[in-house]
């Protein structure tokens, strides 16, 4: 549940950086997400053509503060949000690094503060810290959105054992992994570990073929997501036989003679 | 009598080709019309670099006209186009290769001199060209008025009107949306290029065209916004910081011009013509002006061709 939504995909897609607004709408369509991000920080007001087609395609839509850099700017991009989509979700970007895109923890609380308290639905991209998480819980986050890697990256986990701590440690709190996922193995993982949701635009809008792309990530996600729910077997240091080893026919009588002795 | 509405890219090429086809041609341009985006293109024929994002389509009709353009300006230069990636970003270039074709992988020194030691790898569309497009589209106009074309700023009074207004069609065009685009014009006498060049990267990429005496052509933006104010701080830090990877000697170019437009979409960004009744629009050139325009401008005589045969009403 993210802010009492149900959703069936777990799969929440980016809408930035398609060939066309048509191959996009065959992409959210091919990959069942049921949740869209959109920017606004550059486009503004006047970027209405654009909103009224990914309106269209009917998906949920949680607007963004990319290209945010400061808390203030990225309040001030939220309330226009609001206004412009009529929803009180809002993915919190604050970028500290132009160049890595690394967000910027003190001023995503900050703004998380701020935003919490005027009623917004706070989606926060941080970091793996555990603390800033906490700090992020107490602001009024409902929902937390670590990192896998930098920002258009495609690198997958890169801290995947710091992120396993993390689901562990936010067992109760829906977690969704945002940005650096390249590759629908990558984000099979995720879902694998447990992480109730996978965000993603790059590894889709810059593959050759971002249909069939969407529709390889919407297939790995719910593949991973069912894998977690049947129960992954633990991994072991030693093989176990899957069969017995006693009685295979290759084993002739005098093997099996020693091996009954 | 057939009016053309419209005076950039699509107008002029649409008027020219009905010309030479024997059609009697007006062009209806109001003084008072907004500049065309064209003015503001890049004015490259490079239907094999397009081919990374634009659809198949673009890419084999887009071929033709690079021939119609050797035909129709004296600006046209065929000298293909060169494809490079800052280091850190060398794997934009096997991206870009495997989504494209008619290349090959070059030293871009080898191609481009000035471009020696800072860049291992790039790739070559030996076919492709450009043109200049202030001038080509200076010179369809004046070639126009030679043949008698009369360009007015009246009402039409062709029996069919030939629409290609841009963005002005909105009116008439629902799904018609702009997109901004920005460019900076700078002049140095230190960097020398012979064709355009792509610069591939993650998130700004850019190219330069040189425009010959100097003048080189930065561009340009894609911002899904139909604000067509002045260029933006970003777009202009993001364009000078790519020229500047490219050859840090652009750092020391005087900045000539700026400039912002919106281009005319449709929901795929693929240019085309459509017929209502005795209007025919053409439009949606999106960053294909001057690849598509002559394309769709030899459709559209071959679509009139039809009609005329069919419903027989002559001029």
């Amino acid at each position: 549940m993210f802010y009492d939504v149900d959703l069936h995909s777990r799969l929440m897609l980016g809408t930035a950086q398609y060939p066309s607004p048509a191959v996009l709408a065959a992409a959210i369509e091919a990959s069942g997400a049921e949740v869209i991000t959109v920017s606004l920080r550059r486009e503004g007001a006047a970027g209405q053509a654009f909103r009224d087609l990914l309106r269209q395609s009917g998906r949920r839509i949680l607007p963004n503060t990319a290209g945010c850099h400061t808390a203030r700017e990225a309040v001030t991009t939220a309330q226009m949000a609001r206004e412009l989509f009529g929803t009180r979700w809002i993915k919190l970007e604050v970028i500290g690094h132009a160049d890595t895109l690394q967000p910027d923890p003190f001023a995503l609380l900050e703004a998380a503060r701020i935003l919490c308290a005027e009623g917004f639905e706070v989606f926060p991209y941080t970091t793996e810290d555990l603390i800033l998480g906490e700090r992020l819980i107490e602001a009024g986050c409902r929902v937390l959105m670590p990192w896998g890697a930098p920002i258009g990256s495609g690198q997958g986990l890169r801290h995947e054992e710091a992120l396993r701590s993390y689901r562990a440690h936010f067992a109760g709190v829906p977690v969704v992994i945002d940005a650096g996922i390249g590759a629908p193995s990558q984000a099979a993982r995720a879902m694998e570990m447990g992480f109730d949701a996978v965000l993603l635009n790059t590894a889709v809008a810059r593959a050759t073929d971002p249909v069939a792309m969407a529709r390889a990530f919407g297939t790995a996600i719910a593949a991973g997501r069912m894998a977690f729910e049947a129960g992954l077997m633990p991994r072991r240091d030693m093989a176990v036989a899957s069969t017995p080893a006693l009685g295979l026919a290759d084993l002739g009588p005098a093997d099996l003679g020693e091996a009954l002795a | 009598m057939i009016s053309v509405l419209g005076s950039g890219v699509a107008g002029l090429c649409a008027a020219t080709a009905l010309t030479e086809a024997g059609h009697a041609v007006e062009l209806i341009a109001p003084g008072d019309a907004p500049a065309p985006a064209s003015r503001l293109a890049g004015g490259m024929l490079a239907p094999f670099c397009e081919g990374e994002a634009a659809p198949e389509t673009i890419v084999v009709q887009g071929q033709a006209a690079i021939g119609w353009w050797r035909e129709h300006t004296q600006s046209f230069v065929a000298r293909g186009t060169l494809v490079v990636a800052p280091p850190r970003d060398s794997a934009e270039i096997d991206r870009f290769a495997r989504a494209t074709r008619a290349h090959r992988l070059v030293v871009p020194g080898e191609i481009e001199p000035d471009l020696a030691g800072r860049f291992s790898r790039g790739l070559f569309f030996d076919t492709e060209a450009h043109v200049t497009p202030r001038r080509a589209l200076v010179e369809l106009r004046e070639g126009l008025i030679a043949r008698g074309v009369r360009v007015h700023g009246g009402a039409p009074s062709g029996r069919l009107t030939v629409d290609c207004r841009g963005l002005a069609s909105a009116d008439c065009l629902a799904d018609l949306r702009g997109v901004r685009g920005e460019m900076v014009e700078l002049f140095t006498r230190e960097v020398h290029l012979s064709r355009p060049v792509r610069l591939l990267h993650p998130r700004f990429p850019c190219y330069v065209v040189p425009r010959g005496e100097g003048l080189f052509m930065l561009g340009a933006t894609m911002v899904e916004t139909a604000d067509a104010g002045p260029i933006t701080a970003r777009a202009a830090m993001e364009l000078l910081s790519a020229a500047y990877t490219l050859h840090p000697a652009f750092a020391e170019a005087e900045i000539v011009a700026t400039g912002s437009g919106l281009r005319p979409s449709f929901p795929d960004n693929i240019p085309r013509l459509r017929r209502e009744g005795d209007r025919i629009h053409m439009n949606g050139m999106y960053r294909h002006g001057f690849l598509m325009a002559p394309v769709l401008a030899m459709e559209l005589v071959r679509m009139i061709g039809g009609m005329d045969a069919g419903g027989g009403d002559a001029d």
